[in-house]
């Protein structure tokens, strides 16, 4: 461990911990509405970049798990303790998308964003299917005396477990070994690496960080249907925020789900027709403009003042 | 047998889609995800002519298909190549691409529905049944279907026959060595990126005259051309035209016989059998 890391591993938890704080500011109700989504897309953001960031594998899939994990906590809200059905969902969502990884990540990264890109939307049909078929009502409520609060705090020890998993993965032989297929796969292959496997256990990591955000939220929306837990919107939002934010640093997505949900939400609330025409913008200015994210250019920015200060000094 | 044949007209419209999509990506490399969007672009332009114009909504097609040519052309020229050219490996295209093209998607959609509001377009046009077979279908499908073949036809026989068809082909298989020949890539790969779209929105154009849609029905259009495309193998006209059949064919079965909320839960299946079993695709051969 370097001098750097043991810095980050003790200021990470500190800024958490001064985070947690937040709801007993006086007036707490609205920020949490604006912190709660922040933290959600920092969360989902952060686990996509994880896989998404070495492989280049642009994944389409989160509303899936995420809709996934919210039906987790539908059904077994009366039968489970709750902390099982965390565990349940991250096991739904990590299983699927071993399944979902097997059949498509040892192909090229095209089949995977067009499989992915409708997953949401075939769950979603095989899901209503399966309901007026054999299960009775579409919806689901969701009654439970969990607090928003409470949704916040679990959304931020989501956040910290994020950023640890993604730190240990980075030192792990399996963080080496994705950063070389994403390098060049056929080196990787060539060196012995099981690529197609490393892929695979990288995005169930994702997946389960998704189904549990799913589990998270659900007592938000009260009533879960399939259109509202299976919105595709969510995970090209995902997408667009983690690029924002630039995705080969873990704490990228973060700089562009900040920003981007606050743009969002209040875009969302003035002027609902227009959010898709901004989503679409936000992408076209992304990939011409800044392809490294916003953290390659905070990093440009430290680099010229560090050259500056140099130069100072020398 | 009236499942066979609804089936089959199904994916007649379906085939000119994907072959639309199918020279996008297999020429100029670059796998369009906004191509739904054109269609839907062609499918408005017929309607406004119909309701508006109270003309033949074909007669749409004088101005949708050089307009959508242009388009497209003008999209490949001044957003993907440089894009091309920036990319340093086939990869990093590749994600370029695909963000870039869902940027503009959205983009579309977003402007669609400011023009034309959020609400569902349909318009009657030769809705009279016609019998054949011994069971009835709508004059207005069997039209589609008829173009549809035609337009399919066209392409193929230019392709494969014509001297401009074959350095189409030549680029597809290999952009590099094509250079090579004095064939001039870049103007090959923006021609065959206009035409593609210009054929999705003549796509749009049959489409609207029997199918309800409304202005963001266009990302399911692309994914199902995406995975005729893969199905019949990438570049491939004449695998894109069956693949579309059996789409047609399988969503049409699952629809009359199991659930009609199940199309694209079929589709998927389908696009998973062929992610597990024929990746190459239905005639492609295996790459080593």
């Amino acid at each position: 461990m370097t001098r750097k890391e043991i810095i980050g591993l003790i200021l990470v938890p500190v800024a958490f911990i001064i985070l947690a704080f937040l709801p007993s500011l006086p007036n707490s109700a609205n920020l949490l509405s604006l912190a709660i989504p922040i933290a959600m897309f920092t969360v989902l953001a952060t686990s996509w970049a994880i896989f998404s960031g070495p492989t280049h594998y642009i994944s389409l899939a989160t509303a899936a798990f995420y809709g996934v994990g919210a039906y987790t906590m539908a059904t077994w809200l009366d039968v489970l303790p709750y902390p099982v059905i965390l565990l349940i969902a991250a096991v739904i969502g990590a299983v699927f998308a071993a399944v979902v990884g097997f059949a498509t990540l040892r192909l090229s990264g095209v089949y995977f964003v067009i499989f992915t890109l409708g997953l949401a939307e075939m769950t979603r049909q095989v899901f209503v299917w399966y309901q007026n078929n054999f299960g009775g009502t579409r919806g689901h409520y969701v009654f439970t005396d969990i607090t928003e609060a409470q949704i916040y705090w679990q959304l931020l020890a989501l956040g910290l477990l994020v950023y640890l998993v993604g730190w240990w993965i980075g030192r792990s032989r399996l963080g080496f070994a994705i950063r070389i297929i994403g390098a060049d796969e056929l080196v990787a292959r060539h060196s012995g690496i099981h690529t197609a496997r490393s892929k695979v256990l990288l995005f169930m990591v994702s997946g389960a960080f998704a189904a549990v955000v799913g589990v998270v939220m659900a007592p938000r929306f009260v009533y879960i249907e399939p259109a509202m837990a299976f919105n595709p919107q969510l995970s090209f939002l995902v997408a667009i925020m983690a690029l924002l934010g630039g995705i080969h640093r873990l704490w990228g997505p973060l700089m562009g789900a900040i920003p981007f949900a606050l743009v969002w939400e209040f875009i969302a609330s003035n002027f609902p027709a227009q959010t898709i025409l901004l989503m679409g913008i936000a992408f076209l200015v992304v990939v011409y403009y800044i392809p490294n994210g916003v953290a390659g250019v905070v990093e440009g920015w430290y680099h010229k003042l560090k050259a500056a200060g140099g130069e100072k000094h020398g | 047998m009236q499942i066979l044949i609804t089936g089959i007209f199904l994916g007649g419209v379906y085939a000119i889609i994907a072959v639309g999509l199918s020279l996008q990506y297999g020429v100029a490399r670059i796998m369009n995800l906004a191509v739904g969007e054109m269609l839907v672009a062609g499918a408005f332009a017929a309607f406004w002519v119909y309701t508006a114009q109270s003309l033949n909504p074909y007669w749409s097609l004088l101005f949708v298909v050089p307009g959508a040519f242009i388009v497209n052309w003008l999209i490949y020229r001044f957003l993907l190549q440089p894009l091309v050219r920036r990319a340093k490996t086939r990869g990093q295209l590749e994600v370029d691409s695909i963000l870039v093209t869902f940027g503009l998607s959205f983009t579309l959609v977003g402007i669609f529905l400011i023009v034309f509001g959020g609400q569902f377009f349909n318009y009657s046009f030769m809705s009279r049944p016609v019998e054949l077979f011994g069971s009835r279908y709508g004059q207005n499908r069997v039209l589609a279907f008829c173009i549809a073949v035609v337009i399919c036809g066209l392409l193929w026989y230019w392709l494969n026959y014509t001297r401009s068809g074959l350095s189409l082909r030549a680029v597809s298989v290999d952009p590099k060595a094509a250079s090579l020949v004095a064939i001039d890539v870049n103007k090959v790969s923006a021609f065959a990126f206009a035409l593609g779209g210009a054929i999705a929105a003549t796509g749009g154009v049959l489409l609207s005259t029997f199918l309800t849609f409304d202005a963001s029905v266009g990302v399911v259009f692309t994914m199902k051309a995406l995975i005729i495309v893969i199905m019949g193998g990438v570049g491939d006209i004449r695998g894109a035209i069956v693949a579309a059949l059996v789409l047609g064919l399988t969503e049409t079965i699952v629809a009359r016989l199991i659930d009609p909320g199940l199309t694209l839960a079929s589709a998927y299946f389908l696009f998973l059998l062929i992610l597990l079993f024929r990746p190459q695709g239905l005639f492609g051969r295996r790459t080593t």
